[in-house]
């Protein structure tokens, strides 16, 4: 097996020198009733050539984002990536490493990490950023449990424009602490729910996502300030990271965590994860934040360095006192996204932002000129919604037997009924062309009419 | 004689002293110093060209952001020699034995990547239409038939995005599961050698945590199990036990532990983070688990890096299957249905919820797959003889200079060392593993588990050849007979040849530096793009 | 004034219906670095073995329980500047809180000076 450097030679030895006579009294304590002799029902092993035979045939059947024009997002957004990116966290020292326990030989991941953080506060516009989540959808469970420690309260206010399947994650993880209670608002593809009237004096957080999953872009300084005037803390979700480069920052407008999917930047979209969230605070209150956190000091001889800190949160020290029982990250996906930040900068992110918005303001002008279509979203960044006439799941298969993947369906994840099931989300980035759109727009039509 | 060149010396020469004086820049030949991106980034360049946007009427609303996003770039050849300089500074499986007990630090194979990479599995996404992505359904599916077969389970929650996710959606399921049948109970029993995340993760699960002593020779008596059902009668929910263990023993016990906690009533999550040690020699299921996660990043060989991603998949006995979240696979002879919602469900699935958006990790489910087709039956199971040997090895080639807390008996895959052989040599745990850093390996997991003073738990994987075993043997015994000589400047302070020596994790603690902020003085503000 | 101590390596001393309450010097030892304190409101109604505030050090977090029944009165904020405090002076400077009697006859039942000596020995 290639894979495994020890030969047969190699084990008979080694045996002799622990003192057993055969494998099997190594493992003695396995109960005799249950040990196997071998597995039976399974294939045995295989030449890297037939796997990846095996495995490209897989991959073959489906149908790749770049292989035709494409405007799926909904939560996962289709970038270019830098080739630069992939090259460098596939170096052995950054893949083939485990968390930073040791810092004097894990310097590399901790400066990583360390300048991660500092992207990730001065992007959101917050003090202090940990080393990463899961996800977006993850860390929004997270923020609310975070925000439940703070404020001593348990009920958290959804909005209608957070993204269906990160509700569903809140509501099942939240609701599990006694007492815990999560108000979910009805989907609200516009933006105009009145969610202020939701706040009162037992609300621990509001989540409130922007831009909206339906893409409608929300205010959040009247939430935050109605928020604060009732002691809750004003959780704002993100599921495009790209938007912040357009977009006022979420802490500049009150936000007390700012919480999203970092994805978009460094990261394929590899049919849902890994993926990376990222998580930021106020400095007040770092010691109730979930996750990792790097932080700068010095070594023996004065140099700087970077650590793991504040791990008296953490699960491996607190244990069922932990702030969560978060342990592995997203540290590659994390590292991914920092790289093509560092290659961006501010600047061009901002400029990559405009782009994005500039697609999509013509990708909405030309689905808003055929019959029937309607754009819902009066402000939005590279993503919105649209009304046809048809049903939405209907028209999305028939675009994609036409070679256009024109966007997601919302009746795939919200199954509430009603105007719901005419209404699709369409995102376009810059990796869209005017031939994309033409293409779209051309298939819309026949598909309408 | 003509000559085109003048001689030069090409002898190595005297050594003379040891780094004769500090250099100028700090770097030491190939080991350099880096600075952070922010103080030798640019605000006014950028690494990756954009066309310059066309004029557009912006359809932002109020929302247009008014200040410039305060981030330094660097250009391409700045961003490789950065970010390469940083990777020497790290320690890795590529370049050395990673002995971190319970980590499970193996080979990495690169047709794992390779293959992650194809744009049939890289490139597509979560929500495109269903009709449009078979393929990736078909893997998952095939990944999830494997765990099932290897773990002797007919269910298998593939969602959970690390190991203690998976813990959490083991314990809501059994939480569900409890109320679902009208009844309420409040009590997790985890033993004492548990790792963190399993108190952790009953407590965000709204349970309380009672802890159970380990026997003397590390392992759980049915009888210690037995006696916390009975103190707390009607209020145990579940038992959380790592098999094998923190220890590096398998419970012997295991199956009537089982059988005590179902006739409780209760239910048994498996922490699988040491199925590594027993995959093919027996099945969890054939123990009596209801749950049990099963870490692809460590059993199965996704990488690590350097804190993730993982991958947690639970697999479920048949009373917790109902209970598994959304999104499944429903088989249906060979077709695949995907169920993504509730009004999607069939009688008798009563999923308790989702663990997260989408499908789970589908880049660690291509590398696991790709791991486990390499392997085969075969090549799993000899996997696992592979990693008991080469702990046992290690063992038996250090049992008389180091101490075992339970005594001269086999181990499985990872041997626990305690620091009785370092009383009164003045030498603690913590000096002995940094003294490790300067030979050229990773430390082992140290005061983990915290059942025996000074742990240190090695775990060798099967990747390590007999040659690398018998240098890493030699190397601590080495270490060994000199701690017990007294050469405690050896210790003290080590490492002292590693990139940066001991950090001050006082301070880190006390003045938490979080993030970069410029100096005050130079600070720049940048313009608006 | 009088002073006690409790198994939970708390000690506090009595002036008047107030109790002065740290942590002892053999708990800071036994926690290393001291690094962060979390102190209780003022105001707050506690009962006895209540956690009402954390010590942290580096690698080891305790809770800080109340060691008889009665009102907090009074975090000591130095403590939230200067966590190192608790190192140099447990059993004086470094007092986390002071509270207001709320059970004097609690008192009978915890250690003195003495007592608790001989029962760390036994640790």
């Amino acid at each position: 097996m290639r894979y495994l450097p020890l030969s047969d030679n190699d084990r008979a030895d080694m045996l002799a020198r622990i003192g057993v006579s055969s494998i099997d009294e190594l493992f003695a304590d396995i109960p005799q009733a249950v040990r196997l002799e071998e597995l039976t029902n399974l294939p045995r092993r295989k030449t890297e050539m037939q796997v990846e035979r095996q495995l490209t045939a897989m991959a073959n059947k489906n149908v790749s984002a770049g292989s035709l024009p494409f405007f799926v997002g909904a939560g996962a957004y289709k970038h270019h990536v830098p080739a630069t990116v992939d090259h460098l966290i596939q170096r052995s020292e950054f893949l083939t490493s485990y968390t930073p326990y040791q810092p004097e030989i894990t310097q590399g991941t901790l400066q990583a990490l360390f300048e991660f953080q500092t992207q990730v506060a001065n992007l959101t516009g917050m003090e202090v950023a940990n080393a990463s989540m899961y996800d977006g959808s993850t860390g929004t469970a997270e923020a609310v449990l975070m925000a439940h420690r703070i404020t001593r309260k348990k009920k958290a206010v959804l909005s209608g424009g957070l993204h269906p399947q990160y509700r569903e994650v809140v509501e099942g993880v939240s609701a599990k602490l006694p007492g815990a209670f999560v108000h979910s608002l009805l989907a609200d593809p516009m933006g105009t729910e009145d969610i202020l009237a939701q706040i009162d004096d037992d609300t621990s957080c509001v989540v409130v996502q922007s831009p909206s999953f339906y893409g409608q872009l929300i205010d959040l300084r009247p939430i935050a300030e109605k928020a604060h005037a009732h002691k809750a803390l004003l959780i704002a979700v993100f599921t495009e990271v790209v938007s912040l480069g357009l977009l006022e920052s979420p802490g500049a407008q009150g936000a007390d965590i700012v919480v999203g999917e970092g994805q978009s930047l460094g990261n394929p979209l590899t049919f849902g994860g890994p993926y990376v969230g990222l998580f930021a605070t106020r400095q007040k209150y770092v010691r109730n934040m979930p996750g990792r956190i790097c932080g700068e000091t010095v070594d023996a001889e004065g140099k700087r360095g970077f650590v793991l800190t504040l791990s008296t949160r953490e699960q491996h020290i607190r244990r069922d006192k932990a702030t969560s029982n978060i342990c592995t990250n997203s540290g590659l996906c994390s590292l991914a996204f920092s790289i093509h930040m560092t290659l961006l900068g501010g600047k061009g992110l901002q400029r990559l932002a405009r782009i994005n918005h500039m697609n999509a303001t013509a990708l909405a002008d030309t689905l808003g000129k055929v019959e029937g279509v309607e754009v819902l979203n009066s402000a939005f960044f590279n993503e919105f919604t649209i009304r046809t006439p048809k049903k939405a799941d209907d028209v999305i298969e028939s675009l994609a037997a036409k070679g256009v993947l024109g966007g997601v369906p919302v009746s795939r994840l919200d199954k509430s009924g009603g105007d719901i099931d005419n209404l699709i989300v369409v995102a376009s980035t810059e990796v869209n062309t005017d031939e994309d759109r033409a293409a779209y727009a051309q298939a819309l039509k026949e598909v309408l009419a | 004689m003509t000559m085109n060149h003048k001689g030069r010396s090409t002898r190595a020469g005297e050594a003379g002293p040891p780094m004769p004086h500090q250099t100028f820049t700090g770097n030491k030949a190939l080991d350099m110093e880096e600075p952070l991106i922010f103080e030798i980034g640019h605000m006014d360049n950028c690494g990756v060209d954009l066309d310059e946007p066309m004029d557009f009427v912006p359809r932002l609303g109020s929302h247009m952001r008014t200040e410039p996003v305060d981030l330094p770039a660097l250009s391409e050849p700045e961003t490789m020699r950065h970010y390469v300089r940083l990777s020497r500074n790290n320690y890795a499986i590529d370049a050395g034995l990673y002995p971190l007990g319970s980590c499970t630090m193996k080979h990495n194979p690169r047709l794992n990547e390779k293959l992650a990479r194809l744009p049939g599995f890289a490139d597509i996404h979560p929500l495109q239409p269903i009709s449009t992505v078979p393929g990736a359904f078909e893997l998952i599916s095939e990944l999830a038939d494997w765990l099932m077969e290897l773990t002797g389970t007919n269910a298998v929650a593939m969602s959970p995005k690390a190991g203690a996710h998976g813990e959490q959606c083991g314990m809501m399921a059994i939480k569900h599961a409890i109320e679902a049948k009208g009844e309420e109970r409040s009590i997790v029993l985890v033993p004492e050698s548990a790792h963190g995340t399993n108190p952790a993760t009953a407590a965000l699960v709204g349970y309380k945590v009672v802890a159970i002593p380990a026997k003397s020779d590390g392992t759980v008596s049915v009888d210690a199990v037995i006696e916390k059902i009975q103190a707390h009668e009607g209020q145990v929910a579940a038992l959380m036990l790592t098999n094998p263990n923190t220890c590096g023993l398998f419970e012997p016990e295991v199956i009537e532990i089982a059988k005590a906690i179902h006739e409780a009533g209760g239910y048994f999550y498996c922490d699988g983070a040491n199925f590594n040690a027993i995959v093919g020699k027996a099945k969890p299921g054939d123990l009596g688990i209801d749950a049990m996660h099963i870490n692809l990043h460590k059993t199965f060989s996704t990488p690590h890096g350097g804190g993730g991603p993982g991958s947690g998949p639970v697999v479920l006995s048949d009373r917790l299957a109902p209970y598994a979240p959304l999104p499944f696979i429903r088989k249906n002879g060979e077709e695949l249905e995907i169920v993504e919602t509730k009004d999607q469900l069939k009688e008798g699935e009563l999923p308790f919820g989702r663990m997260t958006a989408f499908f789970g990790q589908m880049g660690m489910y291509v590398r696991a797959l790709s791991y486990i087709q390499s392997h085969g039956s075969d090549g799993l199971m000899q996997a696992s003889e592979d990693a008991v040997i080469n702990a046992n090895y290690v063992r038996v080639g250090l049992q008389d200079l180091m101490s075992l807390p339970y005594g001269e008996r086999p181990c499985m895959h990872e041997v626990l060392f305690d620091d009785t052989f370092l009383k009164d040599t003045g030498v603690s745990t913590l000096d002995f593993a940094k003294a490790m850093i300067d030979e050229g390996y990773h430390p082992m997991t140290m005061y983990f588990p915290l059942v025996v003073s000074g742990a240190m738990l090695i775990e060798p994987t099967e990747s390590e050849s007999r040659a690398s075993l018998d240098l890493f043997i030699a190397t601590l015994r080495d270490l060994v007979m000199s701690a017990k000589a007294g050469e405690k400047d050896r210790f003290e302070g080590a490492p002292f040849m590693s990139p940066r020596r001991r950090l001050d994790e006082t301070t880190a603690a006390r003045k938490p530096v979080l993030k970069w902020v410029a100096p005050e003085p130079t600070r720049v503000e940048p313009e608006l793009a | 004034m009088s002073t006690y101590f409790t198994k939970d390596h708390e000690w506090l001393k009595i002036e008047g219906d107030i109790a002065t309450v740290g942590i002892t010097d053999f708990a800071q030892n036994q926690l290393g670095d001291v690094v962060y304190v979390e102190l209780p409101e003022s105001g707050k109604t506690v009962a006895q073995e209540d956690e009402v505030a954390v010590v942290e050090s580096v690698k080891a977090a305790s809770e800080v329980y109340a060691p008889i029944d009665g009102e907090i009165v009074e975090g000591n904020e130095l403590l939230v500047d200067e966590p190192a405090k608790v190192n140099e002076a447990a059993e004086s400077d470094a007092w986390f809180f002071k509270m207001k009697l709320g059970n004097a006859a609690q008192l009978e039942e915890l250690m003195s000076e003495a007592d608790y000596k001989a029962f760390v020995e036994t640790l």
